[in-house]
C-alpha cells in the first residue's frame, strides 16, 4: 500500500493505541494534520499554547499509565514544548512528541522556523529521532513507543521534515516488537541478591520502606502490600510515591522529605534497614547526604541501574522490576512484627495534633490547608488530584490522603509551575470518568490559564480550585525564614479570576469562609460538562510546616509553633 | 586515578554526540575518547578515560548503558589490557641534530615518516607513559607540531567486548556516528 510519510505516521500511531492527540498546527507539520482528516479515530485537541500539549499527554500518561502523544510544528511550536518535556522526563512520565521541521534540503541553513529540536531535547529525552527518509517513520514511531513505555519510561521526541512526511512509500504495518540494543531484558533479581535481602532483613529491628513512584510505573502496589503486611514493615511516602500504599493503612506513616512529616523523617534517621523501592533519594527527601540515615543498611531497587549509588551508598542494590523482585523476596521471607518499632514511630507524633493547623482555630479565616482537607472530606478522599508547584501542592501532600495509585497528579522532580491546568486536562480526557480537582495556586495558574479554553472547547470536566493568596506562596516563605523578610517579586496581582471564568463561560465561584467549602463541592459537582472554577481566597501569610530547610540534616525541621496557627502579620 | 572503558556504540547519526552530552550534563571528567569501526559494520568502538574516581566510573558506565544506542560497555582498567597512543611530531631538525632524532626513534622504535629540509615527522606508537618520554625528549630538541589520536584499548586473552548477540534495529541511520 503507498501512502505518505504523514499518513504512515497516524497509521502508526493507530496501531499504538493512540486515540487523542494534544496538539497546535504550523507549517512544518501541516501535511501531518492535513493527513490527520483521514483518520477520524484520532481526536485531536488544539491547544493554545505547545507546552499545554506537553503537559496534557503527561497528564494522560500519569493518569492511564498509557503513553501520551503531544505534536506541534518546527521551531517555537518545537521549543514550547521543552517545559513540558523536561517536565515529563524529570517523573518518568511516557509521552511520545512529535514536532515538524523543515525540509531536509534545508535543514542546517537557519530556514525559518528551523531549530535543532533533537539537538535542544537531547538531555531532557530519554531518547529523540530526527527522521530523514519516509521508509524510517514506522520502524521509528514503533521504536519510540517502546522506548518511551519500557524500563524507566520517559519522553521521545521524532522530528519529521516536511518533505518527509509529503514522500509517498510503500507501507508495512510492523508487527514485531521493537528492539533497542541498551535494554535490560533481565527484570528480575538473582538467587543471591534475594538472600542478601534476607539476611539483611533478618538482621533488622527498625525497618523501614521509602516507596515512590517507580512501585506505580512498575504497578507493583499490591507486591508492595503484601511485602509491608508480611514483615510489618512501615511504609514512608515520597511525593510521587503517594498512592502506592493507601494512606490510612496503620503501616502508611506518610510523606517524607523537606516538607515531610516529623516523625516520618525521624524514622528515616533512626531505622537500621531503609528498603527504598522505586525511589531516587533526591535531595528534596535526604536533607544533607552527609547526616543521612547514617543508622542504617540500606537496599536499593530500581529499574534504573544508574539509580544505584548515585546519591546515597547502599549496601545492596538490586536492578530489576519492582514487582518481580518485591515477589521474589516476599516468596521466600518469613513473617516477622516490629511491633516495637512501629509504636516507636507513633510516639515520635507526640504533640503533632497540637501542631497541626488543621486542629487550628481558623478564627474566621481561611487557610490552604483546611481547604484541601475539606475537599478531601466531601470528595471522600477517592478523586483524581492535580497539583501545581509550591504551598498548596505541599497541602495537598500533607491533607489529601491517596487511597490508590495515579490518584495525585504533580510536577515533582522538576517542579513545573503550570503544569496543573493542563496536566488535569490530559489526566481527565485519558480517564473520562471519575472526579479530577486541580489545585492551582494564582501563579501557576496564570501561567497556563489560556488552556482554559481547551476545556471549554473540548468540554473537559474538570474542577480547578485556585488558592489564591495574592504571594508566589513558597518563594515567599523561603524569603520569610532565609532573606530576612524582604518579600521582594513575590506579591502578585491576578484578575478577577471569577470574571475571567465568565469570559470563558464557564461556572465559578468565590469562596472566603471555611463554611461555603461544603457548598463549592457541591456546586463543582452539579457541573458535569466542562470545567467549574472556584477561587479560594486564602490566607497570605501562611507557612508549609514542618521544613526541612534546604541542605539541612533531614531530622533539624522547623515545626510549627505548638501555639497553633500561624504569626499573625498584617 | 584515570579509569578506561570501551563501549561499542550503533553506527547511527548522532550517537558520539549523545556520548560526549552525558559527560557534560553529569559532570563526568573526559580525558580522551576515540572511536573508530569494528568488525561489525553496524557497531562502532569507542575507548574512554576518565579521570575520577573508581565510583565516578561506574556512574559514566551505567550512565552510558542507558543510552538507547549503546550496545555494550566493559571496564578496561580492573584487566589485563593493550593500550596504545598514535602521535605523529613534527620535530625541527637544525644542524646535526638530525642524527639526534634518529638515535632517539631508535631507541622509542618510532619511525621517521616524512623528511623536509629544516624538519622531519616521527610516528610513534605505544602507552602514554612512552609518547610522553619522548615528546619530553624531543621538546629539547624542537617540537613544531604534534597530534595525538587519543586511547585504543582492548583487553588480553578471553577479556572481550562483546555485542552480546545484537540485532540491528528496525531504524536504521546513516553510515558515521558521527
Amino acid at each position: 500500500m503507498k501512502l505518505t510519510g504523514a499518513e504512515i505516521l497516524w497509521e502508526c500511531l493507530i496501531r499504538e493505541g493512540v486515540d487523542l492527540v494534544f496538539g497546535y498546527p504550523g507549517g512544518a507539520i501541516l501535511p501531518a494534520y492535513d493527513a490527520m482528516t483521514k483518520y477520524p479515530q484520532i481526536h485531536h485537541v488544539l491547544v493554545r499554547h505547545e507546552q499545554g500539549a506537553a503537559h496534557m499527554a503527561d497528564g494522560y500518561a500519569r493518569a492511564t499509565g498509557k503513553v501520551g502523544v503531544a505534536v506541534a510544528t518546527s521551531g517555537p511550536g518545537a521549543t514550547n514544548l521543552v517545559t513540558g518535556i523536561a517536565t515529563a522526563m524529570l517523573d518518568s512520565s511516557p509521552i511520545v512528541c512529535i514536532t515538524g521541521q523543515v525540509p531536509t534540503s534545508v535543514i542546517g541553513s537557519d530556514a525559518f522556523q528551523e531549530i535543532d529540536i533533537t539537538g535542544i531535547t537531547l538531555p531532557i529525552t530519554k531518547h529523540n529521532y530526527l527522521v530523514t527518509e519516509v521508509d524510517e517513520i514506522a520502524p521509528t514511531i514503533r521504536e519510540a513507543f517502546h522506548i518511551a513505555k519500557s524500563g524507566r519510561p520517559g519522553p521521545v521526541l521524532v522530528d519529521i521534515p516536511k518533505d518527509v512526511q509529503i514522500a509517498v512509500t510503500e507501507y508495512e504495518p510492523i508487527s514485531e516488537p521493537a528492539v533497542v540494543p541498551s535494554e535490560r531484558l533481565v527484570t528480575v533479581a538473582t538467587t543471591d541478591e534475594v538472600d542478601r535481602a534476607l539476611a539483611l532483613l533478618e538482621e533488622s529491628e527498625r525497618p523501614l520502606i521509602l516507596a515512590g513512584h517507580g512501585l506505580t510505573l512498575s504497578g507493583a502496589e499490591q507486591e508492595l502490600l503484601e511485602f509491608a503486611e508480611k514483615r510489618q514493615i512501615p511504609v514512608a511516602l515520597t511525593l510521587l510515591g503517594k498512592g502506592t500504599l493507601a494512606e490510612g493503612h496503620p503501616l502508611c506513616l506518610g510523606m517524607m522529605g523537606m516538607h515531610g512529616e516529623a516523625h516520618v523523617n525521624i524514622a528515616i534517621q533512626e531505622a537500621d534497614l531503609l528498603l527504598a523501592f522505586g525511589m531516587r533519594f533526591d535531595d528534596r527527601v535526604t536533607g544533607d547526604l552527609k547526616t543521612y540515615a547514617q543508622n542504617s543498611k540500606k537496599i536499593h531497587v530500581d529499574i534504573d541501574a544508574s539509580e544505584i549509588n548515585k546519591n546515597v551508598r547502599v549496601d545492596l542494590g538490586i536492578v530489576g522490576d519492582l514487582k518481580h523482585v518485591i515477589g521474589q523476596i516476599t516468596e521466600r521471607m518469613q513473617p516477622a512484627e516490629h511491633a516495637e518499632w512501629v509504636n516507636l514511630i507513633q510516639s515520635w507524633q507526640d504533640d503533632r495534633h497540637l501542631r497541626d493547623i488543621y486542629n487550628a482555630d481558623p478564627g474566621g479565616k481561611l487557610y490552604a490547608a483546611h481547604v484541601i482537607r475539606d475537599l478531601w472530606k466531601y470528595t471522600g478522599g477517592e478523586c483524581v488530584v492535580v497539583t501545581d508547584v509550591g504551598q498548596h501542592q505541599m497541602w495537598e501532600a500533607q491533607y489529601y490522603h491517596h487511597q490508590r495509585p495515579r490518584t495525585l497528579i504533580t510536577s515533582g522532580g522538576l517542579g513545573t509551575m503550570g503544569f496543573a491546568v493542563p496536566a488535569s486536562i490530559g489526566a481527565k480526557m485519558g480517564l473520562k470518568d471519575g472526579e479530577v480537582w486541580t489545585i492551582v495556586g494564582d501563579g501557576g495558574f496564570q501561567m497556563t490559564m489560556m488552556e482554559l479554553a481547551t476545556a471549554v472547547e473540548q468540554k473537559v470536566n474538570v474542577n480547578i480550585a485556585i488558592m489564591n493568596n495574592s504571594y508566589l506562596g513558597m518563594v515567599r516563605q523561603w524569603q520569610e525564614f532565609f532573606y530576612e523578610e524582604r518579600y521582594h517579586a513575590t506579591p502578585m496581582g491576578s484578575p478577577d479570576f471569577c470574571k475571567l471564568a465568565d469570559a470563558y463561560r464557564i461556572p465559578n465561584m468565590r469562596v472566603t469562609r471555611r463554611e461555603e467549602i461544603p457548598q463549592a463541592v457541591e456546586f463543582a459537582r452539579q457541573q458535569t460538562e466542562g470545567p467549574v472554577l472556584i477561587e479560594f481566597v486564602v490566607e497570605k501569610h501562611d507557612i508549609v510546616y514542618p521544613m526541612v530547610p534546604a541542605g539541612a540534616s533531614l531530622h533539624n525541621m522547623i515545626r510549627r509553633p505548638v501555639a497553633g496557627a500561624v504569626t499573625e502579620k498584617e | 586515578m584515570k579509569y578506561s572503558m570501551s563501549a561499542l556504540v550503533e553506527n547511527k547519526p548522532g550517537v558520539l554526540n549523545r556520548v560526549v552530552s552525558l559527560f557534560r550534563r553529569r559532570n563526568f571528567n573526559l580525558d580522551s575518547l576515540t572511536v573508530g569501526r569494528t568488525e561489525i559494520p553496524d557497531l562502532s568502538r569507542m575507548t574512554i578515560l576518565i579521570e575520577g574516581t573508581e565510583t565516578e566510573a561506574r556512574k559514566v558506565e551505567k550512565c552510558l548503558s542507558k543510552l538507547v544506542n549503546v550496545v555494550q560497555v566493559e571496564h578496561l582498567h580492573d584487566k589485563p589490557s593493550v593500550m596504545r597512543d598514535l602521535a605523529l611530531i613534527k620535530v625541527k631538525v637544525e644542524g646535526d641534530r638530525r642524527s639526534e632524532v634518529m638515535q632517539l626513534c631508535d631507541i622509542f622504535r618510532a619511525r621517521v615518516v616524512d623528511v623536509a629540509e629544516k624538519s622531519v615527522i616521527v610516528e610513534i606508537t605505544g602507552e602514554e607513559d612512552k609518547i610522553e618520554g619522548f615528546t619530553d625528549l624531543l621538546r629539547k630538541i624542537g617540537i613544531i607540531e604534534m597530534v595525538r589520536t587519543g586511547i585504543v584499548a582492548m583487553g588480553r586473552g578471553e577479556h572481550t567486548v562483546s555485542p552480546n548477540g545484537y540485532r540491528k534495529t528496525a531504524a536504521k541511520g546513516s553510515k558515521s556516528v558521527l
